[in-house]
């Protein structure tokens, strides 16, 4: 490998790569090539650097020159003008690296300075095609610590002093569970990794596979030597093809390099990984159907207890975690479970990966320490609701969790802090929800969710989701009754006490908190046949305002016949009136707005 | 083919060395090359390959070549400043091969090549 003295890393991210960030490669070598300078440039694809609103992002380094929506045809610009002649083109810089004309580095603009990275360390700095790179960055040696320097037992306890919980979406503690993995006995037992994602708007997983795979690998093999597992299995969605391909990128070299396969490190100890792709069903996530569909069958829950961890893939003892569970799990090896219970609250520990959605400025992917505010999150390291638009609500935990409002954005995020608001940490979705946000539309869109994923194995989650969904239809459409609303609210507690497995436990979520928080949005559909932010198009009503001038223009194109001057009287001399629209008669099809002359626009819709 | 904790950590620094400058806080030593119009057409570009091809024949860590423009004494290019902590040196009237001499010079031997700094040439 050759020393070069700049660096260009490109995102090879999923979004990134769709916003062709590949081609801007190829254009890159070309224009180093054409100036003789292809050896002393290198350019990396690297994982995702998180602010997926700016992409195609491209970084240059040694400066730190934060370039963002690079064009295809602005591949010539960065290398004849910054890479040949070393100036910073700064029409291309991300917006806030450059403030009154002094030119930040990547890692002092506000979306990366409040975050700390710890799985995604290397997401963003390495190739991750590469394992030498992952190496440099200390790679491996967290499994050579615990092969040469560590029995099982220490690495379990050094796990369960840094009180890491499950990052995929129960919070269990990761000590405890592989303590009682470790327990028990048989002749093959197996580690897996939970890669399915199934959280609509969540892409941490999948950052993480692209960005650092071999992560993953290196604490799946610390925890099967933590707990006497010979193999283990990546479950991991075809639907991330880019995540897949690097995966096995990433298995084969580590087998190349004997870091998985027979006799690691001559020390005795054995350990492979399989990949196993899942067809993206949400329920696969949950840990039992994943491990049925590992075994071919349909993917659909099996009851617990036994656990996983007694009975799991073939029936035997699994240990099954979250990818960005496992991604913390080589960092805590090296630097000690201690410095990382240093980090975070009282019972959530280390840092957490957030997905940025919705009605936010820099959509993306934040790592931060637990215990930020949700404020800090949505304003200072997301920027808030984009077009001054005021912030509404934010749905954490997916169609699982529940909803918080603006009195709940000083809240330290933590498991139990969000538990305790009626809503979830769950894998680190956050859709966030400005004004214009109808709150009984997004609990129908959850809902129809969760109605379509569910598995069908047990009678509440099957029958009582699609019963749910009905009920906010009715709501939405202006058909809804106080009676539907005591019932949406009994059916819904009915089916979290009742459903099989934690998908129709916690799908009324959405339905329960935004009934806690926006009952007067429902109690608007209901009694005023009115959705307030107009989002309901069904229930919106077209008003002819003051400003009518009574030229009629209105009334000559409704299909409906349905607007006359029968208003009050615009002119005393000719008795012209202004016109009304008889909302009994009204299809809402919007003509008559067309039809009023610009300058007048007296029809409103609300 | 299969490696040893000892290749691996051979690997580890081999690379390390490659990627650092990916760690912007992590440098002990800038080089800073002239590339204006004055310099690219006085010589700069072969010295400044000549500085990265010194560096990497070296196996120097942690030293960071960057560019600029130009900083208004054209005929004193090509020349680059090096800056070791806090302190800065400015060399003009470069040529590959001296180039060469301050990276082993200055950066290695930790010795400023007195005649070619600027405060020498201007007396
Ligand atoms: C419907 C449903 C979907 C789930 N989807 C995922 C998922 O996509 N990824 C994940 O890691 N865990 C998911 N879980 C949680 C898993 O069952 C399990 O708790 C988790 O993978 C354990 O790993 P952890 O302890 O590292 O968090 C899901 C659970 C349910 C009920």
């Amino acid at each position: 490998m050759q020393f070069y003295r700049a660096h260009v890393l490109i995102c090879g991210g999923t979004g990134c790569v769709s916003s062709k960030s590949h081609e801007l490669k190829a254009e890159m070598e070309k224009e180093l090539k054409a100036l003789g300078i292809d050896n002393e440039v290198q350019i990396v694809m690297t994982g995702c650097f998180g602010l997926c609103e700016a992409g195609p992002i491209v970084i240059v380094y040694p400066e730190g020159t934060f370039y963002s929506q690079v064009k295809i045809k602005d591949a010539k610009r960065i290398v004849t003008e910054h890479l040949y002649k070393g100036r910073i083109v700064k029409d291309l810089l991300y917006y806030e690296s450059i403030q009154q004309d002094k030119i930040k580095a990547v890692n002092e603009v506000d979306f990366y300075a409040k975050q700390k990275r710890i799985a995604l360390a290397n997401c963003g700095v390495i190739d991750p095609e590469n394992i030498d790179e992952y190496i440099a960055l200390d790679g491996y040696q967290a499994l050579i610590k615990v092969l040469t320097q560590m029995k099982p037992e220490d690495v379990i306890e050094e796990i369960k002093l840094s009180e890491l919980r499950g990052r995929g979406g129960a919070g269990f503690p990761t000590g405890l569970k592989w303590d009682i993995a470790s327990q028990y006995k048989d002749d093959m037992k197996y580690v897996c990794c939970n890669a399915d994602e199934g959280d609509p708007g969540a892409f941490m997983d999948r950052s993480i596979l692209e960005g650092t795979p071999h992560s993953v690998l290196e604490a799946m093999a610390i925890a099967g030597y933590a707990t006497g597992a010979k193999k283990g299995y990546i479950y991991v969605r075809a639907e991330y093809p880019i995540a897949v391909k690097r995966l096995q990128i990433a298995i084969k070299q580590a087998k190349e390099y004997g870091l998985l396969g027979e006799d690691i490190f001559d020390t005795n100890f054995s350990f492979d990984i399989e990949i196993r792709l899942g067809a993206g069903a949400f329920v696969c996530g949950e840990e039992t159907a994943l491990i049925e569909s590992i075994e071919g069958k349909r993917g659909m829950p099996r009851t617990k207890p036994p656990f996983p961890a007694e009975k799991g893939i073939w029936g035997k003892p699994t240990l099954l975690n979250n990818v960005e569970t496992f991604a913390n799990i080589p960092l805590i090896i090296l630097k000690g479970g201690e410095w990382f219970s240093k980090i975070g609250i009282e019972g959530s520990k280390g840092t957490k990966v957030f997905a940025l959605g919705g009605k936010i400025k820099n959509t993306g992917l934040v790592e931060v320490p637990m215990g930020m505010t949700l404020r800090e999150v949505i304003y200072d390291i997301g920027g808030g609701c984009p077009n001054g638009k005021e912030f509404k609500a934010v749905q954490t935990g997916g169609p699982s969790g529940g909803c918080l409002t603006k009195e709940h954005l000083d809240t330290p995020i933590g498991y139990d802090n969000l538990v305790k608001l009626g809503s979830m940490m769950g894998s680190g979705g956050m859709i966030i929800m400005d004004e214009d946000t109808c709150m009984v539309d997004i609990a129908r869109y959850f809902l129809d969710f969760t109605c379509e994923e569910s598995c069908g194995k047990c009678t509440p989650c099957r029958e009582g989701t699609k019963r749910l969904k009905e009920l906010l239809d009715r709501f939405c459409t202006g058909k809804g009754t106080f009676e539907d609303l005591d019932r949406l609210e009994s059916l819904a507690y009915y089916i979290q006490d009742n459903s099989l497995c934690n998908l129709g436990q916690s799908a009324p979520n959405p339905v329960i908190s935004t009934l806690t928080h926006f009952r007067d949005e429902y109690l608007a559909h209901v009694v005023d046949r009115r959705c307030p932010t107009g989002v309901c198009k069904a229930l919106l009503q077209y008003t002819i305002t003051d400003k009518c001038i009574g030229c009629g223009s209105c009334a000559k194109v409704c299909p409906q016949e349905c607007i006359e001057p029968v208003g009050k009287v615009i002119n005393e001399k000719t008795n012209r009136r202004a016109y009304v629209i008889d909302h009994t008669k009204c299809i809402k099809c919007g003509a008559c707005i067309e039809a009023c002359p610009p300058k007048v626009s007296a029809i409103i819709t609300q | 083919m299969k490696k040893s904790i000892a290749d691996l950590a051979k690997i580890r620094q081999e690379t390390l060395r490659k990627i650092q400058l990916r760690d912007k806080e992590d440098t002990n030593c800038r080089i800073v090359v002239g590339m204006g119009t004055c310099g690219i057409s006085a010589g700069a570009r072969p010295c400044l390959s000549a500085i990265v091809d010194e560096v990497h024949k070296r196996g120097l860590s942690n030293i960071q070549i960057v560019q600029t423009g130009c900083v208004g004494m054209c005929r004193l290019e090509p020349m680059f400043d090096v800056y070791v902590g806090n302190e800065k040196v400015t060399y003009v009237n470069m040529t590959p091969e001296k180039s060469r001499q301050v990276v082993v010079e200055h950066i290695v031997n930790k010795r400023v090549i007195q005649e070619y700094t600027i405060g020498e040439v201007e007396k």
